[in-house]
């Protein structure tokens, strides 16, 4: 393999900078020691011109948050007929934005927690803010305020309290100027890795304090993680099921994570589609690649695999 | 067991450890150094102002005539040349001292870091002004103290708010180990304590035979050039004072100093050694010769006119910018201002949008240890040239305008 020649895309100008950059010097690490010769590029305005000079073999993306995770460099990257890892870019649009990806799953009876969605501008322009009571009749009891764009769990607020919500509002709009408000639902959050069609373990998460909010996530020792989960097969079937569906509905391909939460009762409901997963030390991806006994070099080696298998670049707006 | 151990050195890491997390706020920064964003998030002096030539030779003749010296290991002390070049910075500014009184450390940062291993316990009671330096509070914090803020105005930390503290420590039969104050141009909140206060706080300390540890960074980088006296001065044998070449020559090469009386240098030098053993001495070097050798005073200067200039940029930006609502000092000197947000915005939440918006600042919760802070942020104007300066607050006044429209949209204000 040591003929070929690839870029890992990381960085950019989210505000997931940071957890890209360490996805993707992590990633551009394990193709190096597997013999490939890798670039590690930033997303800015030189972009475009060194993909053009690269003659690259793929590119591997590391992105994450908005430019990155969105559509946006996937859609540049089919213009210029770069092979790239990762679903294409309608898949990648449709995940990204919450409240889309809660409606196709609603839409397609895949389980996925109530929830209303309202846009800042409808708030501000339209007397928005007379609606908000409305709230309280369509969902009950706690709930999840997130921009409806945006990863990470950043400006992700839990509400317990209607006095709470106005607040919380406030909060995910500064990320982004849709949020989607969600019934909070008790139970055991999974995370369920797709690669290549195939559902590899389900990770099952125990904050140690609190919620996995970013500090629960990027620090190590926060979390308490096991895979696969110490749930029942019918569970877990039903949960991937759920994770497989997403994936069909989205047209993803080569890899995704859906994070789900088990309710108390036992069902599983999607929470969101994750297409260009963190591949950080304390990521869920590599963890659950790890418990399918594939390595974490083996894992980048066959998402670059993937790229060649499909040949050239797809079709614009044909995503598989 | 399909268990994940991520740490598996968790169970040994000392409890003091326990608040140190990953933090959001800190990613978020990582978009803050791209070029597209107009920072006024760091503190970093302009050291784009030096000439880098006149560096290079100073750092060329450091090595090629002294280089048996630079290239060893030093003395804890530090070395005794460049401490004597020290004294001459100190005196620049009307404080007065010997070279025996001062030991060198890795900027002021690490004088805080030795002196909270000198003088706190766990639990011992910090008094600070309100804001204070993120990086004290973070020195003092690892020592587990309990950090209490004395609230300023304009003219900086109040004396009648001291006296309250004070009061309300001795009802719980309780002492602060010392007052921790910026006194000039202070980070984050940008004033400079009046010269009546000092003598009236100078007082106070006197009379609670309470000791102060008095940071000066940016005592010499005042637009007039005006200078105010020093604790040092005014109650010698109570004040720790930390100098720094960080503000005035270089942030990288780390210099900076404590003047304490003799039985305080002396510990310090002893946990300096166990810290580090020594200073870099090639860094020493280059500070000392830079300091003999070349016209340090006019760089001040000129960094002086340069920082007065941006300053003026920001504030003339602010002015015209701001929702009605928002206020800010306005600074005499030094690298920032501290801006108050309106109406409740608060400045973490609000730091998302900034950068989505291409502008960074710092929020204010950085520079407080009990959760203050919250609607205030700082500006720092040292960095980036005047243009910038004024479009990073223009898309700051846009960022607080749509923010407004919306709060009072939501909360029907």
């Amino acid at each position: 393999m040591g003929s070929h020649h690839v870029a890992v895309l990381a960085g950019g100008l989210s505000l997931e900078r940071e957890v890209s950059l360490r996805s993707g010097r992590r990633v551009a690490e394990a193709l190096s020691s597997r013999g490939y010769d890798v670039a590690e590029l930033d997303l800015d305005s030189g972009l475009v011109p060194r993909l053009r000079q690269g003659d690259l073999d793929a590119v591997v993306l590391a992105l994450h948050g908005r430019a990155g995770e969105d559509g946006t460099v996937q859609a540049l990257l089919e213009l210029l007929d770069v092979p790239y890892t990762g679903p294409g870019a309608t898949a990648s649009a449709l995940a990204w934005d919450k409240a889309i990806f809660k409606g196709m799953c609603a839409r397609a009876d895949v389980p996925t927690p109530a929830w209303v969605t309202i846009a800042s501008d409808a708030i501000r322009d339209l007397g928005g803010a007379a609606a908000l009571e409305a709230f309280g009749q369509r969902l009950a009891g706690p709930l999840v305020v997130k921009p409806s764009q945006g990863g990470a769990c950043m400006g992700v607020r839990f509400v317990d309290s209607p006095g709470g919500l106005h607040e919380a509002l406030v909060a995910a709009f500064s990320y982004h100027d849709v949020v989607v408000v969600e019934q909070f639902v008790s139970g055991t959050e999974i995370a369920i890795t797709i690669l290549d069609g195939e559902p590899l373990p389900a990770v099952e998460i125990h904050p140690k304090v609190g919620r996995y909010d970013f500090s629960a996530r990027y620090t190590y020792g926060a979390t308490d993680f096991y895979a696969p989960a110490r749930l029942d097969d019918a569970t877990l079937a039903r949960a991937e099921e759920a994770a497989l569906a997403a994936w069909e509905l989205t047209g993803c391909r080569d890899i995704a994570r859906a994070d789900l939460i088990v309710g108390n009762d036992g069902t599983p409901s999607i929470l969101e589609l994750d297409t260009c997963p963190g591949m950080t030390e304390t990521s869920l991806v590599p963890m659950a690649a790890s418990a399918a006994g594939i390595p974490f070099g083996e894992l980048c080696e066959r998402l670059v695999g993937f790229t060649q298998r499909r040949g050239g670049a797809a079709s614009p707006g044909l995503d598989a | 067991m399909s268990e994940i151990r991520l740490d598996p050195y968790i169970s040994r890491y000392a409890t003091r450890t326990q608040g140190m997390t990953a933090s959001e706020i800190r990613a978020l920064f990582a978009v803050a150094n791209r070029p597209e964003v107009v920072s006024l998030a760091g503190g970093m002096p302009y050291v784009g102002a030096l000439d880098h030539d006149a560096v290079a030779e100073v750092t060329r003749r450091v090595i090629a005539e002294d280089g048996n010296v630079a290239l060893q290991y030093g003395g804890g002390q530090g070395h005794d040349g460049l401490r004597e070049q020290l004294v001459e910075v100190m005196a620049a500014e009307g404080i007065s001292g010997h070279a025996d009184d001062l030991v060198v450390t890795t900027g002021g940062q690490q004088g805080l870091d030795l002196l909270g291993k000198l003088f706190l316990d766990p639990g011992d009671v910090v008094l600070a002004e309100g804001p204070s330096y993120v990086g004290a509070i973070g020195a003092f914090s690892a020592y587990e103290a309990e950090i209490r803020h004395v609230d300023m105005d304009e003219d900086g930390l109040i004396p009648a708010r001291l006296g309250e503290h004070l009061e309300r420590l001795r009802s719980e039969g309780r002492r602060a180990k010392f007052l921790y104050t910026v006194p000039n141009h202070q980070n984050p909140a940008g004033c400079s304590l009046s010269v009546a206060r000092r003598e009236e706080i100078a007082a106070l300390c006197e009379s609670e035979d309470l000791l102060i540890i008095e940071d000066n960074p940016y005592g010499l980088l005042d637009f007039k050039a005006e200078l105010r006296t020093s604790f040092r001065e005014l109650a010698p044998e109570r004040t720790i004072y930390i100098g720094t070449l960080s503000k005035v020559f270089s942030s990288g090469i780390r210099v900076g100093w404590v003047a304490a009386a003799g039985p305080i240098r002396d510990k310090l030098v002893l946990l300096k050694e166990g810290a580090d053993l020594c200073q870099s001495n090639l860094t020493q070097l280059v500070a000392e010769r830079w300091l003999r050798t070349q016209a340090w005073q006019e760089q001040i200067a000129t960094f002086r006119e340069l920082y007065r200039e941006r300053c003026d940029a920001m504030l003339a930006e602010l002015s015209a910018e701001m929702p009605a609502e928002a206020t800010w000092t306005v600074p005499t000197g030094g690298f920032f201002v501290w801006l108050a947000l309106p109406d409740g915005v608060d400045a973490r939440e609000l730091l998302a949008k900034a950068l989505n918006a291409r502008v960074a600042y710092v929020p204010g919760g950085a520079f407080y240890a009990d959760g203050g802070g919250q609607h205030h942020a700082r500006l720092s104007f040292c960095y980036p040239p005047p243009d910038r300066i004024r479009e990073g607050v223009r898309r700051l006044g846009e960022v607080l305008r749509t923010e407004l429209e919306l709060r009072s949209a939501i909360y029907g204000g």
